[in-house]
């Protein structure tokens, strides 16, 4: 997303990108892996949409580690109370000492950065397909979706039930949720491509989003090319600016027969499905 | 009021910081006034198009970070047509920062970009030169010397040569780069270095080898520019590790004309405008009325004993 370039030189691009000290207003566990961290920053929420991220410095635990700013998907905006949530693995460094962090601590977020998600025309029905953090990063596309009135189906893979996350609030917002788990095998790749059949049969997807596992990116590419789909995929990569100037958080894309390199930061995360490379 | 203009040669900068050359894009317009900062310094530009490296390109290190991004690029032309009037708009001087793998490509691609609205031109000597068995030009002085002569021929512009760490003879390369023609020094670009993730037995970066930077190198790296003040008598600029206005004064008492901020700005996008503010406080405290004043201002070493410390017998 470059800013627009101005002819006149009077006239300064706006300052859209804020780097604010969050004051944190909960901080707790959802379960055994995943942190939901909820923090107060009016203006940041007004400006966020949903696939777009913060990149967040953590708390130094020692000396200058963690170093580098961590990138992180909105996980809820709440443009009316001013807030925004976090739903976050502890898995290294960053994460680790971000858990430190304590209700009436501040956190120093930088954004909102990168392109969000983008829904079809006309209130067309569309699938959610996540699994892991990819859950994080398409819950704020269900409320989204509701508020524009788009029938939303929102299918949630898990290890095991007590894994599952967000299915009430989803719910709540007016999705329909299905959820599938590793521990009982309705999360294979073929049982979860035949209820893709199932809700196009049923005209319930006109678009798909996915994100968090590879397998369900290539599933969703697959039945997504098959019916002519709008899709949509969010990415990660390993960042230092999270700005576009510094081009470490590259993926490579397939875009007519051709690999093209784009920046995770800038040029998504959200990226067109079709071109999007498995990993 | 304090006067914190610098001159690099002919080119007068509003103050000493800049951005290094990687670490900066018109992007960073969108989170701090760019106009405010001494020069802008942009991306190298390489005269082949560049996809650049595998990743991960980069790695967290204690005080640091480890990159290898491979130099991704779209060539020259792009470059002219496309970059060079995205800066247009910003009053602050363009430096465009070029490489090449032999000395005539350099020199060509040196002649490409010496265009209206190009201040200086940063000529990035660091990088691996496949005519000396991939050694970069740097590391030693006769390549200097002789890319040097070639990009001086090529363009009227002010050329900063971008000096490497990675050479055990950076006097002598200094020297070699003003002989050449370089109307300032760049001390210095990332040194080469590796990590290794235990856990899965593999290099942190998908390049294997890639550049530190950030406050571990800057001890070192003030070092080679205090070498390098000491060995030219062009403006050296200064380029380690800075992240605070005291680590930009320490790099000016050494000899650095000016300082460029890189990492520092990953962690924090307003770093370079509070180098900038912290120059000018502390100048005010030390009643000095311009930041020239400072330059090369190192006092004698050693404590009170140690002025008697050859007189014992």
């Amino acid at each position: 997303m470059l800013p627009p370039v101005m002819a006149d030189r009077a006239d300064k691009p706006s300052l859209d990108v804020i780097e604010h000290k969050a004051l944190i207003l909960r901080h707790e566990s959802v379960n055994a892996d995943y942190r939901l961290i909820e923090v107060s920053a009016p203006d940041q929420a007004r400006k966020a949409v949903a696939g777009q991220f913060f990149h967040l410095l953590c708390p130094h635990a020692g000396g200058l580690e963690p170093f580098l700013r961590r990138p992180m998907s909105i996980y809820r905006i709440d443009r009316e109370a001013g807030t925004l949530s976090f739903l976050y693995k502890v898995t290294g460094s960053g994460t680790r000492a971000m858990a430190t962090l304590r209700e009436g601590d501040r956190l120093d977020m930088l954004g909102p950065l990168g392109i969000g998600f983008s829904l079809p025309l006309n209130r067309a029905p569309i699938v959610l397909l996540a699994r892991g953090v990819g859950l994080a990063t398409l819950a704020p596309l269900v409320a989204l979706a509701t508020e524009r009135r788009h029938p939303v189906t929102a299918i949630l893979s898990a290890r095991a039930p007590e894994y599952l996350m967000s299915v009430a609030e989803m719910r709540a917002d007016g999705a329909q949720v299905i959820t599938v788990v590793d521990s009982d095998m309705t999360s294979e790749v073929d049982r979860v491509e035949d209820l893709l059949h199932g809700l196009r049969a049923q005209g319930r997807m006109e678009a798909l989003y996915t994100c968090g596992s590879n397998r369900l990116l290539l599933l969703a590419q697959a039945v997504a090319r098959q019916y002519g789909l709008h899709g949509e995929v969010a990415m990660e990569q390993q960042m230092a600016c999270g700005l576009g100037m510094c081009f470490c958080c590259v993926r490579p894309f397939q875009v007519e027969n051709e690999i093209t390199h784009r920046r995770v930061c800038c040029e998504g995360p959200v990226f067109p499905l079709a071109e999007a490379m498995g990993w | 009021m304090v006067d914190l203009s610098v001159d690099i040669g002919a080119l007068r900068l509003a103050n000493p910081v800049m951005p290094a050359s990687g670490t900066f894009g018109h992007e960073l317009a969108r989170v701090i006034d760019v106009e405010r900062l001494g020069a802008l310094v942009i991306k190298t530009v390489t005269a082949d198009k560049r996809i650049g490296n595998p990743t991960p390109r980069v790695a967290e290190v204690s005080g640091g970070m480890l990159n290898s991004i491979g130099i991704p690029s779209k060539g020259p032309k792009h470059f002219v047509e496309e970059i060079v009037p995205l800066y247009r708009r910003f009053r602050a001087p363009l430096v465009a920062s070029i490489s090449a793998n032999t000395p005539d490509q350099f020199a060509e691609i040196c002649a490409t970009v010496s265009v209206p609205g190009v201040s200086a031109i940063e000529v990035n000597i660091s990088c691996p030169n496949i005519e000396d068995d991939g050694r970069a030009f740097a590391m030693r002085p006769e390549p200097t010397l002789a890319v040097m002569k070639k990009l001086r021929e090529a363009s009227d512009l002010p050329l900063w040569a971008k000096l490497t760490p990675n050479s055990g003879e950076i006097q002598e390369v200094a020297r070699a780069a003003e002989e050449g023609g370089a109307n300032a020094i760049v001390v210095a670009n990332t040194i080469l270095a590796m990590s290794v993730d235990i856990r899965t037995r593999k290099p942190s970066l998908g390049k294997i080898m890639g550049g530190l930077s950030g406050p571990a190198v800057k001890p070192i790296i003030l070092r080679m520019a205090y070498q390098c003040a000491r060995s030219v008598s062009i403006p050296v600029i200064g380029c380690g590790g800075i992240m605070t206005a005291e680590d930009a004064i320490e790099y000016m008492l050494v000899g650095c004309r000016a300082v460029q901020v890189g990492t520092a700005t990953f962690i924090n996008p307003t770093a370079m405008l509070a180098v900038i503010e912290g120059l000018e406080q502390w100048c005010r405290e030390q009643s000095l009325v311009s930041i020239r004043e400072i330059v090369g201002q190192l006092g004698d070493a050693g404590d009170r004993g140690a002025m008697n410390w050859e007189g014992v017998a």
